[in-house]
């Protein structure tokens, strides 16, 4: 337990931090070159997007791994991976209110009363910022850890809205947000089984040290 | 009680006060300059460059991805080719395509496309005025509406095999026009573009073009004509019928659930994104008011999307 508290800063992490900027990274080379395709705009608004869900799932995904490979170490990689996903859905959000609709108030109010698609993926990325703001160990001491765990459990919700958003966005091509849709459910399932039988008591609470 | 009587003049009919002042300037114009550039034919735009004209495409039937069909319909084959020719017409026939073109001059034509899914590109077409052929083709008078149809391959198409490929279309894929839209001398029958033949991905052999509707209009590799009398149903609009009407002209005020239609990016010019030059307004009927606008006189054309 104490190695986990007075983690050394240059760690398996410091490696793990340098590949989560790698889209990004990629990205910034691509438009500094030119490199962005046909459709400029819409390879950065795809791709900021498209990250914020893997990297919503893959936090997602580090409790159940934890388990089943037996890694406990990997907790300690889960708070950057979620904000990773804030950090590319801040990139998103910020492609479509800068660079497609270029502040127009009146447009985007438009898109998000008309248009479901934007007002999922608008819940999705409004409901990350509390999580990103009380990410802190600070903030895990004032909230407790229990009261902390609940809010948290909202990234339930955005990874959900996200995968719904995706859903609407396209026209009929849908299998890639099938797809999202079908590792987000198999997540979920994989929790709700768990939580069933801790409540019968079947299973040890591994999961509270999870908390951190 | 008001009595009012009917205009006896349409407003349409009217000259304009700027064509009658200089209707010398006019008169010399309609003497020299070719038809096609008098008209409006040609947009002076910059020519989309022919990579991304041809690399960015929406033809599910190759995949829906807009990388797709130039990526999986090289094998398609475009020879031999037929078009039946069937309805309310003199001369119902399955044509070969060479023999349905025959004597009807191609023209090239450069024209903005407007695709509903935003963004827009301006593309040299080369084609054979659609009023020609129907003209050629003489439909009886109690046709009203054109039919296309598509090719039906489900061996070359992997979007025609599967669903998820190819969005689950009803296949073949269908549009179609009201006669006088057809007779629209804007309305083209595409046979090349950027002065080559048609590449498979952008509808080889034989495509429409209208310019002032959405692209998804367009119907590509085209094997049925028919003339009908009521109007015909497109693929779009048995797919999903809130978001695509009938007549799916370039409206930057009729909304699409999905797309606002207010701006549109013009592919290739992206301008500075950070600048919010990234989009431009899109322009009623796409910029093609003045040749077409007439033929919707009175129409409630948010209702008649």
């Amino acid at each position: 337990m104490r190695e986990w508290i007075c983690a050394k800063t240059t760690d398996w992490r410091s490696y793990l931090f340098l590949t989560c900027t790698l889209p990004a990274a990629l990205l910034v080379c691509a438009t500094a070159t030119g490199n962005l395709g046909v459709n400029p705009l819409e390879t950065i608004r795809d791709t900021t997007g498209i990250w914020t869900l893997r990297f919503l799932l893959v936090t997602l995904a580090i409790t159940p791994v934890r388990r089943i490979i037996g890694w406990h170490k990997i907790i300690r990689a889960r708070r950057m991976v979620g904000l990773f996903a804030f950090f590319y859905a801040v990139l998103h959000f910020v492609s479509y209110v800068w660079l497609d609709q270029f502040f127009a108030l009146h447009a985007m109010i438009d898109d998000l009363m008309k248009r479901p698609f934007i007002m999922a993926g608008y819940a999705s990325f409004v409901v990350l910022v509390p999580l990103a703001v009380t990410s802190t160990k600070k903030w895990i001491l004032r909230l407790g850890g229990k009261r902390w765990q609940l809010l948290h459990r909202l990234i339930y919700f955005s990874a959900a809205a996200g995968v719904v958003h995706y859903f609407w966005r396209v026209k009929l091509d849908v299998q890639s947000p099938i797809i999202y849709g079908l590792l987000l459910g198999t997540l979920l399932l994989g929790r709700l089984r768990r939580s069933i039988a801790l409540a019968s008591g079947q299973a040890s609470d591994t999961g509270s040290s999870s908390v951190v | 009680m008001l009595i009012q009587r009917a205009a006896d003049i349409l407003s349409s009919e009217i000259t304009p006060e700027d064509v009658y002042q200089n209707r010398r300037e006019f008169l010399k114009t309609a003497l020299f300059a070719p038809a096609a550039a008098m008209q409006g034919f040609n947009t002076t735009e910059k020519v989309t460059p022919y990579e991304y004209a041809t690399t960015y495409n929406n033809y599910y039937e190759f995949g829906t991805d807009r990388g797709d069909p130039s990526k999986n319909s090289g094998k398609f084959q475009t020879k031999p080719w037929t078009v039946t020719v069937e309805g309310m017409v003199k001369k119902p026939a399955r044509y070969d395509l060479d023999d349905l073109l025959k004597g009807l001059a191609p023209e090239d034509r450069t024209y903005r496309m407007r695709c509903v899914e935003r963004w827009s590109m301006v593309i040299p077409w080369r084609g054979i005025p659609l009023a020609s052929l129907i003209r050629k083709l003489e439909p009886l008078p109690s046709a009203k509406y054109l039919e296309f149809k598509a090719i039906l391959a489900r061996d070359q198409m992997p979007g025609q095999r599967s669903r998820l490929f190819g969005g689950g279309l009803d296949w073949p894929y269908v549009e179609g026009l009201r006669l006088d839209e057809a007779m629209n001398s804007l309305t083209l029958i595409a046979v090349g573009m950027y002065g080559k033949p048609l590449p498979t991905q952008n509808g080889a052999p034989l495509r429409l073009i209208t310019p002032w509707k959405y692209g998804f209009k367009g119907i590509k590799a085209i094997v049925a004509i028919r003339f009908v009398e009521t109007q015909p149903v497109s693929s779009w609009m048995k797919s999903w019928p809130e978001a695509y009407g009938f007549y799916a002209n370039v409206n930057p005020s009729a909304d699409h659930p999905r797309w606002n239609q207010s701006r549109e990016q013009r592919i290739g010019e992206p301008g500075n994104p950070f600048l919010g030059q990234a989009t431009r307004p899109t322009l009623m009927f796409n910029g093609y008011g003045e040749q077409v606008a007439h033929m919707y006189a009175g129409m409630d054309l948010r209702k008649n999307y």
